[in-house]
């Protein structure tokens, strides 16, 4: 998949800038290879999930956060069977990229883009950076 | 008639013998085989070491095929010896038999290098049937092996090996795989293709010494390093069974020297296959044999002027899930070279252009095309205007297209040597319409099966009736049709969903594919396989149906609709305690309770104290019952009773699709078991039951499968029919597309007209799952990770 190498994109900086914080949500071992969990965050709820060891990513457990709405009709994404780096969401099988939010499938037009939040992990520890 | 004795039962000799059994007779036929059986594909064996096939499954020519043809066949005899004055051979059992025309056929055998010990316990070549036989008695899990040689036949050794349990090692000589057929960037693709499926490779090691007191314990190095074994397969290369050749007088090169009509040194001596060299030339492949039998059938009935003048060398190896073919020169010097790489595919290609033409092609982990460049080749096409196109084929607009854009003379079977021309008039003038139809009468298909595609795609464009017998595939992720890969599942012993889409798939999966794979396995291991839950759907990590807002609806089981005041009251309780938005009566005669939270299901199910009723997922849903003779007038039988026993006895098992019951006391059918996938109808002395039936997105009335007197023999038929179709239908599919599909006849014949042994079978792995299921809803209280229905809570104070 080497298209999906191409759309990782690094994470920010670890420093958290002014209007950003990190918050440790879980610890990776919360999270089983190849599934999401959800995260209330303030009044966010987010989707964070392990898409475990691969070819692709490297042969870590590696992580990545999402709004936890699907852009089609609000399906928990978190739910979804995770293929690849995409996600599939449970209701309407909307193919969601999990490392830009990008839709992969239907095709539909780019504002219908899942928020996505970087995401480091420390000792074992997952954390999230979201807006204050 | 003349005498014609041949040495040798393998494909080269009895590929000739069938050319020359077309002409008008003129010989009587002798056979001697050194090994004692017919003649088999040992093309094939690498199949067989790696389960994908049964021994007898790559019989070329059976006794009945000698018998036939009234040719003497006797096997187990060696010939040791040629008297060319005499006009004899004489054999190791003493005969001595005459002969007017001598056909040499010895083949080759495994060349040993010179390795101290090779003669411990535990050392094998890998060449017969009865290497192969040993090969798989004396693997297995614990044993660590290893292969010497990283051919082609080394390789397939190792795979096999490894799917018969063993740790394997592959120690190859040169810095690269498969040298005589890659270059180094196809080695390398190579390399990681099988340390991805688990097999060690060592390059550059040469073996000095097998270490060991009586058995082999120890593989040394030159370098004096080593790895421990306790077997070790030696596929080193081959030589030519020359021997006899010699004996005769022949002129011997590294094989028998034959011209190009195929005729020895000696005028009665003819030789054929991998014993001969024809234009300096030793072949070790299949095709080449073919050939040279058709040119030398031609030659000895006397029909001359055949002439054989080499064969474009070509070799694929038969791996499942690696593919590698390698064609021509593609290392001839003045080339231009023209590559593909794509890493994270693992796909390697590499064309050579000389003078216009194609010289040679290298193609790792993408071999679909490979004909295309095997007609360039044999063709010797000049190919000016596909230039830009030599990497992949032009995009065809239907899937004719490819075989049209062959022309008749086109070679489709490379082995057996058929062209297009030949099979299209196997069509017209033979009727022929299935691929075995198509091997039957043109034995196209029957060497390597590499052009089982394209005959495929020949088939579909011109015969008239063509019946596809290749169902259509899963998905892209893993391109196998499910039957196949059920055959492969089973003989590859894979046990996670993880494991197959990494040796068969691409490694990733889908949301089609892997519930697919999970009930795949879950169904062929009995339950005894590695449960993964991110290939399952949401409804089956939490045993509960997602609903639009992401809440979840739970339905206990009631088993064939009879509750009691008991439970009404639990499920009033908790539809009141976790503010239950919609509690209903579903159409199964059950009690649906909507709009719960996941975090609540385990409470909700421990409150509740019932089953899980399977609403959720491809499973045992439920048994609709009527009320019977228990208080109907007009029951004839006890439906309520014979419904919940039913639902007792599928419940908690994964199908296909979803599969709903119904039991009636009699015709009136009030609980609509004509309409259901497994109905049983009571009638006056005894059950009709029916399979099949469906009122959903499709209406269907239900095909009566058999027909019993007691309830007992009702439940048994119902469970040969049930288990039946956990095995042969494919995902997601339907009883009433599966009996339809299939015939209620070959239903009835496969189930409870089966013979004993059959019914035994789908009793006993019913049996099997049944014993190994389990209640779902218990995961509320053991969970199968610590957040399985919960969400994540966060470890920091939020905007500190």
């Amino acid at each position: 998949m080497t298209e999906a190498v191409r759309s990782v994109r690094l994470p920010p900086s670890h420093e958290a800038s002014a209007d950003q914080n990190w918050v440790r949500v879980a610890t990776c071992d919360q999270i089983p290879p190849r599934q999401g969990r959800s995260v209330s965050i303030g009044d966010r709820e987010l989707a964070i999930f392990n898409l475990g060891p691969s070819t692709e990513l490297g042969a870590g457990d590696r992580f990545f956060a999402t709004d936890n709405r699907c852009p089609h009709k609000g399906g928990p994404l978190c739910d979804g069977i995770v293929t690849g780096v995409s996600a599939v969401c449970p209701l309407h099988a909307w193919k969601i990229n999990l490392t830009d939010g990008r839709v992969e499938r239907p095709q539909v037009a780019s504002e219908h883009c899942v928020a996505t939040y970087a995401v480091r992990v420390d000792e074992g520890v997952i954390a999230v950076s979201v807006p204050r | 008639m003349r005498r014609l004795v041949v040495v040798g039962n393998g494909m080269a000799g009895m590929a000739c013998v069938e050319q020359i059994l077309k002409y008008e007779p003129q010989f009587r036929i002798t056979v001697f085989g050194d090994e004692t059986h017919v003649n088999y594909n040992r093309v094939m064996l690498s199949s067989v070491l790696a389960g994908e096939k049964a021994a007898d499954e790559i019989i070329i020519n059976t006794e009945e095929w000698y018998r036939r043809n009234e040719i003497d066949l006797r096997v187990g005899v060696r010939i040791v010896d040629v008297d060319p004055r005499a006009k004899t051979v004489i054999g190791d059992d003493g005969s001595v038999t005459p002969y007017d025309a001598l056909l040499l056929a010895t083949g080759s055998s495994a060349w040993m290098p010179p390795i101290e010990g090779l003669d411990k316990d535990g050392v094998f070549a890998f060449r017969t049937l009865d290497d192969t036989r040993q090969l798989i008695r004396r693997s297995g899990p614990g044993t660590e092996a290893v292969v010497i040689g990283g051919g082609l036949l080394g390789l397939e050794a190792a795979r096999g090996l490894q799917v018969q349990g063993c740790r394997v090692t592959v120690v190859h000589l040169m810095a690269t795989l498969m040298e005589r057929q890659l270059d180094k960037d196809g080695g390398q693709h190579l390399v990681r293709t099988m340390e991805r499926l688990g097999v060690r490779v060592l390059l550059g090691r040469s073996t000095k010494a097998i270490r060991g007191k009586k058995r082999v314990e120890r593989v040394e190095f030159a370098d004096g390093e080593g790895v421990d074994a306790n077997l070790v397969v030696v596929a080193a290369g081959i030589r030519p069974n020359v021997d006899l050749g010699r004996k005769a007088g022949l002129t011997v090169k590294r094989g028998i020297v034959v011209n190009d009509a195929m005729e020895t040194s000696d005028p009665d001596i003819f030789a054929v296959g991998e014993c001969v060299e024809h234009r300096g030339i030793c072949y070790g492949l299949v095709a080449p044999l073919y050939e040279q039998g058709k040119v030398l059938a031609a030659t000895i009935t006397g029909h001359g002027g055949a002439e054989y003048t080499g064969t474009v060398q070509a070799a694929k190896l038969k791996i499942m899930g690696v593919d590698v073919f390698s064609a021509g020169d593609w290392d001839v010097s003045g080339a231009d070279q023209i590559k593909y790489e794509d890493s994270g595919r693992g796909v390697y290609k590499k064309v050579a252009v000389k003078d216009g033409k194609l010289a040679g092609v290298i193609l790792v982990g993408d071999t679909s095309d490979s004909h295309r460049y095997m007609d360039w080749l044999r063709t010797n096409v000049d190919l000016g205007d596909t230039r830009g196109q030599l990497l992949f084929p032009p995009p065809s607009a239907d899937a004719g297209l490819d075989v049209a854009e062959m022309c008749d003379g086109a070679t489709v079977c490379g082995c057996v040597g058929v062209t297009k021309g030949t099979i299209i008039a196997a069509i017209h003038e033979r009727g022929v319409n299935t691929i075995s139809q198509l091997k039957e009468s043109t034995r196209a298909c029957t060497g390597c099966g590499s052009c089982t595609s394209l005959c495929q795609d020949l088939l579909r464009a011109v015969a008239p009736d063509f019946e596809d017998e290749k169902k259509k595939v899963i998905c892209a992720c893993v391109p196998f049709a499910e039957d196949r890969l059920r055959e492969i599942l089973r003989s590859q012993k894979l046990k996670s969903v993880q494991e197959v889409l990494e040796i068969y798939g691409n490694g990733i999966g889908c949301e089609i594919c892997k519930p697919a794979l999970s009930y795949m396995l879950d169904m062929l291991w009995c339950g005894d396989h590695d449960e993964d839950r991110s290939a399952r759907f949401i409804n089956d990590r939490v045993h509960a149906n997602i609903q639009k807002d992401g809440t979840f609806s739970v339905v206990p089981r009631i088993r064939g609709g009879v509750t009691s005041p008991d439970e009404l009251r639990r499920i009033a309780d908790v539809a009141d305690k976790y503010r239950v938005p919609m509690v209903k009566i579903t159409g199964s005669q059950r009690i649906d309770l909507l709009g719960i939270k996941k975090a609540d299901l385990p409470k909700v199910w421990a409150d509740l104290g019932m089953p899980s009723g399977q609403a959720y997922t491809k499973g045992v849903r439920m048994v609709k019952t009527c009320v019977g003779t228990e208080f109907c007038r007009f029951g004839t039988q006890d439906s309520t009773g014979a419904g919940i026993e039913l639902e007792r006895r599928f419940e908690q098992l994964f199908t296909p699709h979803k599969v709903k019951m119904a039991t009636v006391g009699c015709p009136r059918n009030c609980a609509e078991a004509t309409v259901k996938d497994i109905g049983l109808i009571g009638i006056e002395g005894g059950w009709q039951v029916v399979v099949g039936g469906a009122a959903g997105k499709s209406v269907r009335k239900a095909d009566l499968l058999t027909t019993v007197e007691t309830t007992e023999q009702a439940l048994d038929a119902s469970e040969l029919f049930f288990q039946y179709y956990r095995e042969n239908a494919n995902y997601l599919e339907r009883t009433y597309d599966f009996v339809e599909r299939l015939g209620i006849e070959k239903v009835r014949k496969e189930t409870i007209y089966a013979p004993d042994a059959v019914k035994c079978g789908l009793r006993d792995r019913f049996a099997k799952s049944k014993a190994r299921a389990r209640d779902a809803w218990l995961e509320g209280q053991a969970p199968t990770d610590p957040t399985q229905f919960a969400s994540l809570e966060v470890l920091d104070k939020v905007f500190t």
